[in-house]
């Protein structure tokens, strides 16, 4: 018999403990989704989420503690190391409060145990993706989390933008990932090796630094990356996705696709391409002088909060891709530091902004924020620290993790590159102290309701509805889920400043996984 | 047995002050009074600190040091020199005259104005004792937090433009600052400031030199200066010209000069050319300003035009005058403030041509405003005298010209203080001046008096402070060897040996 001659490797099953509980949470929401009770999906959903997210927190927590030497496993597919481990509490971590955000998302019950299955399979797949040793593997992993990504983005049809978001989204992802797996090819034709670490070797032994097929790849490669982790000029999709995506998905998505795919970006380019170091590090601190600027100047303008944060997010990948520019220990430690205080700014920024979304029943904008600081002093009060922590101000892990990128910027002796950073830290104070301006500087009552295209032509009579039944600027029933999710996020971008020491330990010993 | 605790206590009694005001569910009362408290409380820490402070013996007291985080030897190291606590005990009187006042005057939103005052406080004392750059910066920027809020939320008018204009000038600077914190600490290994040596790079001191030229501000950056002034609640503005632009002065001190003596040797001339500048500019703006506070926020920039000079000297005649004069400046332009918010009080308005004919029917209000003003224009024999006499001859052994330049100013203070005082007190009384406008009552007196009473006795007695800001050695903690080859510890030296021979102001 054929079979008998392939011989199955050894699973290692705690180094894919992580992806599996998130897996397991999947499958019984697709049970959920046809066994339950239609009232009682959405609790059920969440709860076996979590219970997913949770598992797969404990497990990486488990597993960064019993990997510290990292090596393949599981036919050298996949790496058992901190590195991965690491990321997977971070995406574990955002997933976490991504469904806390989700709790009372006004979607129809109709799909909303599928809703929480993709987002638990989509956490599965970044997982993965993060343990990724091989360019199968790799793109591999990469589909599985977009594709759970590209109907997430188009699940609740009754939203506006939301179909289109999710159309955009494939389109371009679909291009992104054609890209890498193009990348992927050309490398493999080049060295005749998918592991990263045969591939440096391989470079190495037949001297084929300069080989035009295997950097070409390496440029693509960097390309399909880059449009994961919404990095300028592959950023086209991100504010149209970012704005027109549901929020609590486009928190998720802010927060653990650009993770995985920075520290996949710094895991292959390390492992695999160390002796193109030469070129990466100019074309990854390119992208990232590139990403700066874009995200920062186009931020400036924007009114609408989801689109101003889209546009955010793009200028910090810019900050951390500085980091991973470095090519240092000091790099991958501050890319990896900086991870944590900005996943948790950013779920818990689009959070609140989510939670003024189900107040008033339309998108926000800057200047129907008016006011909301004042009424909602916990939501108003984490808005300012994210804000604060985006800018990079002290007492938020994100001045903190500013300060790690741009020393290890110095540290490769690119003082030009501190200055570009320090720069883009300057523009960005306009539009983030914007939305603090917005929530407390204005008084409520220059709340302009009437600017909605929809209840523009009509005057608004007084204490009637509006076109979908609630009443603007009343109060909804307190979301204790999204608060404990924002009071997590701030606690976290709070706590990152003052614990530096436990959590640069931490991605320290992640980054130990790397070869520097 | 050093007790480090006092100086972090300093720190996060009013930090401690503000959460308590925050969540503890009071009163509106009960929160100016208990955020008063507190205030008070850290006036009497502070008190205690400056018992326990030795001011004969140099080097640094009251320290205490954690590792932060130990990669790149950042650590929370705090304590204090003699300068610095001198520059502490304004800040928290400052601080509580404010909040004293707010709690007067009243104020919307009072939990959290009350707990933002405080932060404030705690932040301002972080940045006058922090020893370690991040930890520098830290306080420096989270300064800014509080101010922002403070100025945009409780402001006038034009708030939104003068808070974002204030906010852009700052962190522009900071940022530029931030680099240099970066690039000097990796070089040195260290971010602590005790431990880490001199540096001769132009470019970082001019990283440091943007950040506190900005805060102070130096002419020509202080496109800020009048709207945040004018804009902010009469408390917010004492405190932004009375004590966080002698932060900008104590950074000039502590980082510019003593860490780069040979930058500071090098550019020296253009700083204090930009510093005679400001001096003659504010004062001339002073003199022509149509409104109270005009007056005050630009007699401010001259003043720390003054102060960069006597910085800038780089001797011992120079440096003392100019830490006496940031407190002589800092308690004035706050007494000054409050005064002038009392003044809108009761006619609505700063306008000095709708003001005058005060003094008649008030006689507190005229005595006081008399007296501050006439310590603020430097009277022989008051506390500001004797500061800019020091500065002045400080710098006069630097470039006679520069004395010449400070003297004139001297004379435009004596103009414009004059004419503020004239305007609101003398003169026939203006169109917004009632009758019933009272005079100054008891709770302001309160909160005003002692602010006057401390010029007082800082005018009968200014080596109270010169004489204890340096102890025996200058405010340069690594002189020797290092500083002694350049020219401004040439300088040092020589005004050492100067002073040795009994040439003291």
């Amino acid at each position: 018999m054929i079979l008998l001659a392939l011989a199955t490797p050894p699973i290692d099953w705690a180094a894919l403990a992580p992806p599996l509980a998130l897996l397991a949470a999947t499958g019984v929401n697709l049970l959920v989704a046809v066994l339950v009770p239609r009232g009682d999906r959405r609790v059920v959903g969440a709860f076996v989420a979590l219970a997913g997210f949770a598992g797969a927190l404990v497990a990486a927590a488990i597993l960064f503690d019993q990997s510290p030497n990292g090596h393949g496993v599981i036919a050298d597919a996949i790496q058992r190391d901190r590195l991965g481990a690491f990321t997977a509490m971070i995406i574990a971590g955002s997933g976490i409060l991504a469904i806390g955000t989700s709790y009372r998302e006004p979607m129809s019950d109709d799909h909303i145990a599928e809703y929480y299955a993709l987002l638990a399979s989509a956490g599965a797949g970044m997982v993965f993706l993060a343990t990724a040793s091989n360019l199968i593997t790799l793109f591999l992993g990469l589909e599985w989390f977009s594709i759970s990504l590209y109907i997430l983005c188009a699940i609740d049809r009754e939203l506006v933008g939301s179909l289109e978001a999710g159309l955009k989204y494939l389109i371009v992802g679909g291009f992104g990932s054609a890209i890498l797996l193009f990348g992927s090819a050309l490398v493999y034709g080049a060295t005749g090796a998918i592991e990263f670490d045969r591939i440096a070797q391989v470079v190495q032994q037949q001297s084929l630094s300069d080989d035009a097929l295997l950097v070409t790849g390496l440029a693509l490669m960097i390309g399909g990356l880059g449009f994961k982790a919404s990095a300028a000029p592959f950023h086209m999709w991100t504010p149209d996705v970012y704005e027109g995506a549901p929020t609590p998905v486009t928190a998720f998505m802010s927060a653990a696709t650009k993770a995985v795919a920075l520290v996949l970006m710094l895991r292959v380019l390390v492992t695999a391409f160390p002796q193109e170091a030469r070129l990466w590090t100019v074309t990854v601190a390119a992208i990232a002088c590139a990403s700066l600027a874009v995200g920062n100047l186009a931020a400036l303008v924007q009114r609408n909060v989801k689109r101003m944060l889209a546009y955010s997010s793009i200028s910090h990948a810019g900050f951390m891709l500085i980091a991973i520019a470095a090519n240092n220990a000091l790099g991958a430690r501050a890319l990896l530091y900086y991870l944590i205080p900005y996943c948790a700014m950013s779920v818990g920024a689009f959070a609140v902004v989510a939670a003024r979304e189900r107040e008033l029943n339309r998108p926000v904008t800057l200047d129907n924020l008016a006011g909301f600081g004042w009424e909602r002093p916990l939501l108003g009060v984490s808005m300012v620290a994210f804000m604060l922590g985006f800018a990079g101000f002290p007492l938020t892990g994100g001045f903190v993790g500013k300060f790690y990128v741009f020393s290890a910027a110095y540290e490769h002796g690119w003082t030009w590159l501190v200055i570009v950073g320090v720069a883009a830290t300057a523009v960005s104070l306009y539009y983030y102290l914007g939305v603090i301006r917005a929530m407390y500087f204005r008084p409520s009552e220059e709340l302009q309701l009437a600017t909605d295209p929809e209840t523009a032509a009509k005057p608004p009579p007084p204490f009637s509805d509006t076109a979908s039944g609630v009443v603007a600027g009343g109060s909804p029933p307190p979301e204790r889920a999204l608060q404990a999710a924002v009071t997590a996020a701030l606690v976290v971008t709070v706590g990152s400043f003052f614990a530096v020491q436990p959590l640069i330990d931490a991605a320290k010993k992640a980054a130990s996984s790397l070869p520097f | 047995m050093d007790p480090g605790w006092l100086t972090t206590a300093l720190i996060l009694l009013p930090a401690a002050g503000a959460l308590v005001v925050w969540i503890m569910p009071l009163r509106p009362f009960a929160v100016g009074s208990t955020a008063l408290l507190f205030a008070l409380a850290e006036v009497a820490l502070w008190i205690d600190a400056a018992a326990r402070f030795d001011f004969d013996q140099s080097g640094l007291q009251l320290a205490q040091r954690q590792s932060w985080f130990s990669d790149l030897n950042v650590s929370y190291h705090v304590g204090f020199y003699g300068f610095s606590m001198w520059l502490v005990g304004l800040t928290v009187v400052v601080l509580a005259a404010a909040i004293g006042y707010a709690f007067w005057a009243g104020r919307e939103r009072p939990r959290a104005y009350y707990g933002l005052m405080l932060l404030l406080t705690g932040a301002i004392v972080g940045v006058f004792v922090a020893q370690d750059l991040l930890l520098f910066y830290v306080f420096w920027e989270a300064m800014l937090i509080p101010l922002y809020f403070l100025v945009g939320v409780w402001g006038g008018a034009g708030r939104l433009r003068a808070t974002l204009v204030f906010v852009i000038y700052t962190m522009a600077g900071s940022l530029l600052m931030l680099a240099s914190i970066i690039v000097l600490g990796l070089s040195q290994g260290t971010f602590d400031l005790v431990e880490s040596g001199t540096n001769g790079s132009d470019w970082i001191f001019l990283g440091f030199v943007a950040a506190f030229a900005v805060k102070a501000p130096i002419f020509p950056l202080h496109a800020w200066l009048p709207g945040a002034y004018r804009e902010s609640s009469p408390e917010v503005s004492a405190v932004l010209s009375g004590v966080v632009s002698k932060v900008a002065a104590y950074g000039f001190l502590r980082i510019a000069i003593a860490k780069f003596p040979g930058p500071t040797a090098d550019l020296r001339t253009p700083i204090l050319v930009l510093a005679a500048c400001g001096l003659v500019y504010g004062s001339l703006v002073a003199f022509r300003s149509p409104d109270l506070r005009g007056v005050i926020a630009y007699s401010s920039l001259a003043q720390m035009g003054l102060i960069t000079l006597g910085l800038f000297a780089v001797n011992d005649l120079g440096l003392n005058g100019a830490v006496l004069q940031m407190i002589n400046h800092g308690l004035i332009s706050a007494t000054l403030f409050l005064l002038a918010g009392a003044i809108e009080r009761r006619t609505t308005t700063g306008e000095l041509g709708a003001l005058g004919g005060m003094a008649r029917g008030r006689p507190a209000l005229a005595t006081v405003l008399m007296t501050t003003g006439v310590i603020a224009l430097a009277v022989p024999g008051s506390a500001a005298f004797a500061g800019e006499f020091a500065i002045l001859a400080g710098v006069f052994r630097t470039g006679y010209g520069y004395a010449i330049v400070g003297a004139a100013a001297m004379v435009l203070a004596a103009m414009y203080m004059l004419r503020l005082i004239s305007a609101v007190l003398h003169r026939s009384p203006g169109p917004s001046v009632s009758e019933a406008a009272l005079d100054l009552r008891p709770a302001e007196l309160t909160v005003i008096v002692p602010l006057v009473a401390l010029l007082l006795a800082l005018s009968a007695w200014p080596a109270a402070i010169t004489e204890r800001s340096f102890a025996s050695s200058p405010p340069i903690p690594n002189k020797g060897s290092v500083i002694a080859t350049t020219e401004a510890g040439q300088l040092l030296m020589l005004s050492k040996e100067l002073a040795a021979k009994g040439q003291s102001p």
